[in-house]
């Protein structure tokens, strides 16, 4: 049967790797080269690189640094930053690279992804989009963030995964901007009515510490991709960075625990 | 040696890596003399089936290609869109096939046992091969694949199943036709898995 995903997510700032904490902050983790090899030994399920300079400087993609990477990576590669034209998209696949991940350019104009899903077919087109939980005295609900969440959207946050859906998204990335890089777990309620509203599938990003934490993820919503950063770069309290991933025999244990599979919890 | 089929259409890079890392000799052909020296040919496809079949008859190669494994018998692997070429025609588009493998794509979205499932078909899937397959030799009991498409190969005739895989149907996910194979799956990207399926095929 069809598997969850487990993804590990690489953030590429100023050429390396780096790790943020609410979209600020980005340590220094690695190279992203490095990183690669090491998730080919560990089988990775897939891979989404996002380079968090691209798109907050007007920047093209960095055509010298995906084809490194998609000719390093031997699971699905999903890249993104920057990507601002069909012509752009259809430029990194011929790079060797499965999807590409669109975020304030889909947001500011959902045809573009119309014209990208023609360009290199709508299982090609991811949209990511950065949601952050409102927490004001008399807010209630999500909204939406773009730019690194250093700009926020009018648009509701489950309303537009629909409409981005509608323009041409082959998957969905909901990144919670407020659980980055804190380990305390995903926004399940976030993730549940976004998942509940769209057909297409979906990965959760942002809050992820642990496996059971993707065990929950996936026992509330079903066969979608559990994404992490923190997670799968850094081991113990003390955020040492260890890159790091789940054995085949871990991954089957968190299926049965979240009920997936069959067989003892 | 292998020839990979340039058309403009699909992944070509990720099968000339994985190629590389099994020490398999392997080059892209953007021509129809490139194709001439061709043992073993690998058709790529990503996208819409039309779209796919269009830029093949237009890149000049398809009578060369169609030399190569109709009359030489070059060994053939379609992989994703570049399997479901191998139809008579597919159900996303009106353009005819190549009608190598006796068969016609359907979409998962018109069967009403996978209509309310998410789509595309994402992910690692078990891929349940056909006892005794040449392709599959070596394999463990259950492999895995990684999948991507909204569309699905079904054979007219059984014998030409090579796999199956289920995702609110069991549906044919290998084919084989004497010399002519195709897998719905990516094997260039998955892992173990994918790197035996191509060993096979290339040294089978």
């Amino acid at each position: 049967m069809l598997r969850p995903r487990i993804i590990p997510c690489l953030l590429v700032h100023k050429g390396g790797l780096v790790k943020t904490r609410a979209f600020k902050d980005p340590k220094y983790v690695g190279d992203p080269i490095n990183a690669v090899k090491i998730f080919n030994e560990k089988e990775a399920d897939e891979l989404t690189v996002l380079d968090i300079d691209a798109r907050v400087n007007g920047a093209e993609p960095n055509y010298a640094l995906i084809a490194k990477l998609a000719a390093e990576c031997r699971m699905p590669l999903c890249y993104g930053g920057g990507i601002t034209t069909a012509e752009q998209a259809a430029r990194i696949i011929d790079l060797g690279v499965e999807k590409v991940s669109i975020s304030a350019a889909a947001v500011a104009n959902p045809a573009l992804l119309t014209r990208i899903a023609a360009a290199i077919g709508r299982q090609s087109v991811v949209a990511v989009l950065d949601v952050r939980k409102r927490t004001g005295l008399f807010e209630k609900g999500y909204e939406l963030c773009t730019h690194n969440a250093s700009r926020v959207q009018k648009a509701d946050p489950i309303e537009f995964a629909q409409v981005i859906e509608q323009a041409g998204a082959g998957e969905i990335v909901v990144n919670s901007v407020d659980r980055d890089g804190q380990m305390t777990g995903y926004d399940l309620e976030l993730a549940e009515r976004i998942r509940r509203a769209v057909r297409v599938p979906l990965t959760v990003l942002g809050g992820a510490g642990s496996l059971d934490d993707m065990a929950r993820l996936i026992e509330r919503c079903g066969v979608v991709g559990a994404a992490a950063g923190s997670l799968f770069v850094f081991k113990g309290p003390y955020r040492a960075v260890l890159i790091n991933y789940p054995t085949d025999a871990q991954k089957t244990a968190l299926f049965r625990q979240a009920g997936i599979l069959p067989g003892p919890r | 040696m292998i020839r990979i089929v340039d058309y403009g259409v699909g992944n070509i890079q990720a099968f000339l890596t994985m190629f590389k890392r099994l020490g398999i000799e392997a080059l892209r052909a953007r021509s129809a003399d490139e194709l001439a020296d061709a043992e073993r040919l690998i058709l790529p496809g990503v996208g819409a089936f039309d779209h796919a079949m269009q830029m093949l008859n237009e890149s000049h190669m398809r009578p060369a290609l169609e030399s190569a494994v109709l009359d030489r018998k070059v060994p053939v692997l379609g992989v994703c869109v570049g399997m479901q070429m191998l139809a008579a025609g597919s159900d996303e588009g009106v353009l005819p096939g190549l009608n190598w493998v006796p068969g016609r794509v359907h979409a998962f979205a018109a069967h009403p046992q996978a209509a309310q499932l998410p789509m595309p078909h994402m992910g690692w899937n078990d891929v349940k091969p056909v006892p005794g397959h040449p392709l599959f030799a070596g394999f463990e009991p259950q492999p895995r694949f990684y999948f991507l498409h909204s569309y699905y190969f079904e054979c007219e005739q059984p014998q030409h199943v090579a796999a199956k895989a289920h995702y609110g149907l069991d549906f044919d996910c290998m084919v084989s036709n004497g010399h002519i194979h195709g897998v719905q799956c990516h094997p260039e990207k998955s892992h173990s898995f994918g790197a035996q399926l191509l060993k096979n095929f290339a040294l089978a």
